[in-house]
């Protein structure tokens, strides 16, 4: 497609009356691959929202987003309120940081975080004074509807509210414009797909009113007339109450989209995929096609920040598993130990193996529970052996094809894994390595139970670290040939310059030699007309 | 508290190899009674003799290989190797035939590629065609007449002429009916027509309708399979596709002189061949599209052989040949991933 049609379907897209974007054969059309996965998570879901108390102490890590670590902008032994920034976005892709009890800064050092690697990170930490006192908020006044775009968008990056689905790109980042972008389309992804994850089915059934609300702010920002809210249908009371919430607001812009439970749904571009049959270019964004793809809990965030004024500092976690004695879900303040939030669930049950944060598909395990919530904190995940995966029994790949099969990406796992396994990263790059969102689906099905998604992520790593190093020689060849450049410059321009001081000693002397030749033949051509005249004259 | 720390995804659905294999032996039991209903304890026997020396001789090389003897033993292909070759050969084929064949199979088809998930051809095809070549004689006149053409035989004659070579009491003459396929083939290159061939009376209706019941047996097991997710409809459906396709348009343009593709597609190994053999994931193509086009090249080759060539069944050389030609399928049948279709 040139660029010509692509910019006259948005436009066609763009004028066309809410509903008539889904073509009705598309709807809901699903997407490529993808898997029906088992699941329990909606009688939790239905279950009452539990609130942490606060806890003695919060932990706040520097980086709880996409993109560079925010700035400190407290110090140890400063109270701060809660709400109070203490660490300020570096750049446009970061997000900042707030308190989320009133208490004292007691610390700004390395702590134990949730990250796959294990390893700690800056964290800003607070001793709390038990009061959980607010510092002064600033909402937008009035209605916001007469404020400008640009101001409420500052509102909400000044929240530092990032993407809650678990991906926590800055949110205000999200919501710029680009001048040659015509946005015409918000999603709101209702979908949460992961078998065991329930944090936004809850907030769904509960803050649906939130969630539109957040969304109507966000159409504002956005100036865009159109919602479609995708939503599971294995999740009827989410859309039941999502459906109640949009018309007591009485706003045509929303349309309340069922869309099959096929993991992996909460995917933004498998999302947009399902609601309007179109693909987000493979190394481009929902953006490039006119798409702004919203979790639910950032709408509600979006919503909080700009009605009250207060920015994040709370979250939805999911505490669940088989090893969890009471699974909840849970109202939690960023910072909150994990371990407390266990504790509040009854703890573990004896035979606990694993603790998975994010969900069964993508989470990462933690071999530790004393790390804080983070904003992308969705689920606390604890899992007995029987349950888990086990790495015992991995077989030989027979190539039976399933994980093509599912792959959303419609990508060969079979052969990346093959190449991945010869290091043929140049072959890798062909079978579109890149291309992995890391699902898990390919694993899910593996009959011979060969981690595919951990070869890949590896193969990817290997391939940054070895465009890197390509780089670095690049760089130093060009150096180095910079350097000879320079030298047999130098050296040709010493060669010219002598070569030149030479040709005009040369040209001098030649002068020289041709005004003696000459003053010698006028010399004698006086001399020979002084001997005629002698001699005439004689 | 510590935990175990293992990367994503920490679920799985549970259906591991030796899982698939079982249902791929399964799937084969409709055929396996059916056949041993027309032609005897033969073919019983064969797999028997096939899937112990299977066994054995991997469980050897598996040693040899410093491999988990246990663990690799316990995923099945090997009896799934074993009994797929057996149920191609004749069932009067005598115990060393069976055993050479095997042995090629296991040995040199499968482990010295490097075993499981390595092998470039089908090991039951490639052990298959090393006997039609290395015993043609056997592998050619040790058919008999299929119950209701002839008597049947007992299993102490089958055991005898399996195992000490004697010919059952009946004579030879029971032992050598040729194969509706192989009738076909001799007897149109020798000027017949369809109808001249059709009234012979080793076209007996009895002899087709054995093999028309075997090739519905297995069809019946193919469908298991199916219905299980252990194979996808892709390759068979491309395999029948592709000779269906030939015999047709050979069959319009002449009906005189070439079978009707009904009789292709029920006769000789058409349906092992389209869900048992050309679906071994292992030596197929890998994409979807390039196990249309991997089925489709089989389903044509076997009929160009079965036509013309000087054997009568083309499936096992048209999965070889197919398999040579996997490489250069999946080069080119790379799918284009989310995102990069159009632009």
């Amino acid at each position: 497609m040139n660029q010509d049609q692509a910019k006259a379907n948005l436009l066609d897209l763009d004028e066309a009356p809410v509903g008539d974007v889904l073509t009705p054969t598309r709807r809901p059309s699903g997407f490529y691959g993808g898997l029906y996965l088992p699941t329990d998570k909606h009688e939790l879901a239905g279950q009452p929202l539990e609130t942490a108390p606060p806890p003695p102490h919060v932990v706040l890590p520097l980086t709880q987003h996409a993109g560079l670590p925010a700035i400190p902008c407290v110090k140890p032994g400063q109270r701060v309120l809660r709400g109070q920034q203490i660490a300020v976005a570096d750049g446009f892709i970061s997000a900042n940081i707030h308190a989320t009890t009133s208490g004292t800064v007691i610390a700004i050092d390395e702590q134990p975080v949730p990250h796959p690697s294990g390893l700690s990170a800056p964290c800003i930490t607070i001793e709390a004074d038990g009061k959980d006192e607010w510092c002064e908020l600033h909402p937008v006044v009035g209605d916001y509807h007469t404020e400008d775009p640009v101001r409420v968008r500052q509102r909400v990056r000044e929240a530092g509210i990032v993407g809650l689905g678990g991906a926590v790109f800055p949110t205000s980042t999200k919501l710029t414009a680009r001048a040659d972008i015509n946005v015409h389309t918000l999603i709101l992804n209702g979908a949460e797909c992961d078998p065991q994850i329930s944090c936004d089915e809850a907030l769904m059934r509960r803050y649906a009113t939130d969630i539109i609300a957040g969304a109507r702010i966000v159409l504002h920002i956005l100036q865009v007339n159109r919602c479609i809210i995708g939503i599971e249908e294995d999740k009827p009371e989410s859309e039941a109450a999502l459906r109640l919430a949009v018309e007591e607001f009485d706003d045509d812009r929303f349309e309340v989209v069922r869309v099959p439970a096929i993991y992996p749904e909460g995917s933004e571009r498998q999302l947009i995929q399902a609601l309007s049959g179109r693909e987000v270019p493979s190394r481009g964004l929902p953006l490039d096609i006119g798409f702004v793809c919203l979790n639910v809990a950032t709408a509600a965030a979006i919503n909080t920040a700009v009605t009250t004024g207060r920015p994040l500092t709370e979250r939805i976690v999911s505490v669940c598993g088989d090893a969890i004695a009471r699974p909840a879900n849970i109202i939690a303040r960023l910072g909150t130990p994990v371990s407390s939030l266990v504790e509040l669930c009854g703890g573990y049950t004896s035979d606990v193996d694993r603790l998975v944060v994010g969900g069964a598909m993508m989470g990462f395990a933690v071999g530790d529970d004393n790390i804080p919530v983070v904003k992308a904190c969705n689920s606390i995940l604890a899992m007995t052996a029987d349950q888990g995966r086990s790495s015992k029994d991995i077989r030989p790949c027979i190539r039976c094809g399933e994980c093509a099969r599912v792959c959303p990406s419609r990508l060969l796992p079979q052969q990346l894994y093959w190449h991945a396994g010869s290091h043929d990263l140049e072959k890798l790059e062909r079978y579109n390595i890149f291309d992995c969102i890391e699902c898990g689906c390919c694993d899910y099905v593996c009959p011979s139970n060969i981690r595919l998604a951990q070869h890949f992520r590896f193969a990817k790593a290997e391939i940054a670290v070895q465009d890197a190093d390509r780089e670095r020689a690049a760089l130093a060849r060009q150096r180095y040939e910079d350097r000879n450049r320079r030298l047999a410059d130098a050296a040709q321009d010493r060669a010219a310059r002598i070569a030149a001081k030479k040709r005009k000693a040369a040209a001098a002397a030649d002068i020289h030699k041709r005004r003696k030749v000459i003053t010698d033949v006028m010399t004698r051509v006086r001399q020979k007309e002084a001997r005629r005249d002698r001699t005439e004259t004689q | 508290m510590k935990f175990q720390v293992e990367p994503a995804p920490h679920i799985i659905s549970a259906r591991p190899v030796p899982q698939v294999m079982r249902e791929v032996l399964y799937a084969l039991i409709p055929a396996v009674v059916v056949y041993t209903w027309y032609f005897g304890a033969g073919l019983i026997v064969n797999v028997a003799i096939a899937c112990a020396v299977a066994l054995a001789s991997e469980a050897a090389i598996l040693r040899l290989r410093r491999r988990d003897v246990r663990l690799y033993l316990s995923d099945y292909s090997a009896v799934v190797t074993a009994a797929l070759l057996a149920f191609a050969l004749p069932s009067l084929t005598p115990w060393y035939v069976t055993v050479t064949g095997t042995l090629f199979a296991i040995v040199f088809a499968k482990h010295l590629y490097g075993g499981l998930g390595f092998n470039p051809f089908n090991p039951a095809m490639a052990g298959y065609v090393l006997l039609l070549i290395a015993f043609p004689t056997e592998m050619a006149d040790l058919w008999i007449a299929p119950r209701g053409a002839g008597d049947g035989l007992s299993v102490g004659q089958t055991l005898a002429a399996i195992f000490a070579s004697t010919p059952p009491a009946a004579g030879w003459d029971a032992i050598t009916s040729a194969t509706p396929l192989d009738q076909v083939q001799s007897d149109l290159s020798r000027a017949m027509t369809m109808s001249e061939i059709n009234a012979n009376p080793t076209m007996h209706g009895s002899i087709v309708g054995a093999w028309l019941w075997i090739n519905l047996a297995v069809a019946a097991g193919g469908i298991y399979m199916l219905a299980r997710g252990i194979i996808r409809w892709h390759i068979p459906l491309a395999v029948i596709a592709g000779l269906a396709l030939m015999a047709t348009l050979f069959y319009l343009a002449d009906a005189d002189r070439n079978p009707s593709p009904l009789f292709h597609l029920t006769t000789g190994a058409t349906m092992l061949g389209a869900f048992f053999i050309a679906t071994d994931p292992v030596s197929a193509a890998t994409s979807l599209r390039g196990r249309l086009i991997y089925g489709f090249g089989i389903g044509v080759i076997a009929y160009i052989i079965r036509t013309w060539a000087a054997y009568p069944d083309g499936i096992a050389f048209a999965v070889l040949i197919m398999n040579v030609a996997v490489p250069a399928i999946d080069y080119f049948t790379i799918p284009k991933p989310y995102g990069a279709r159009d632009d």
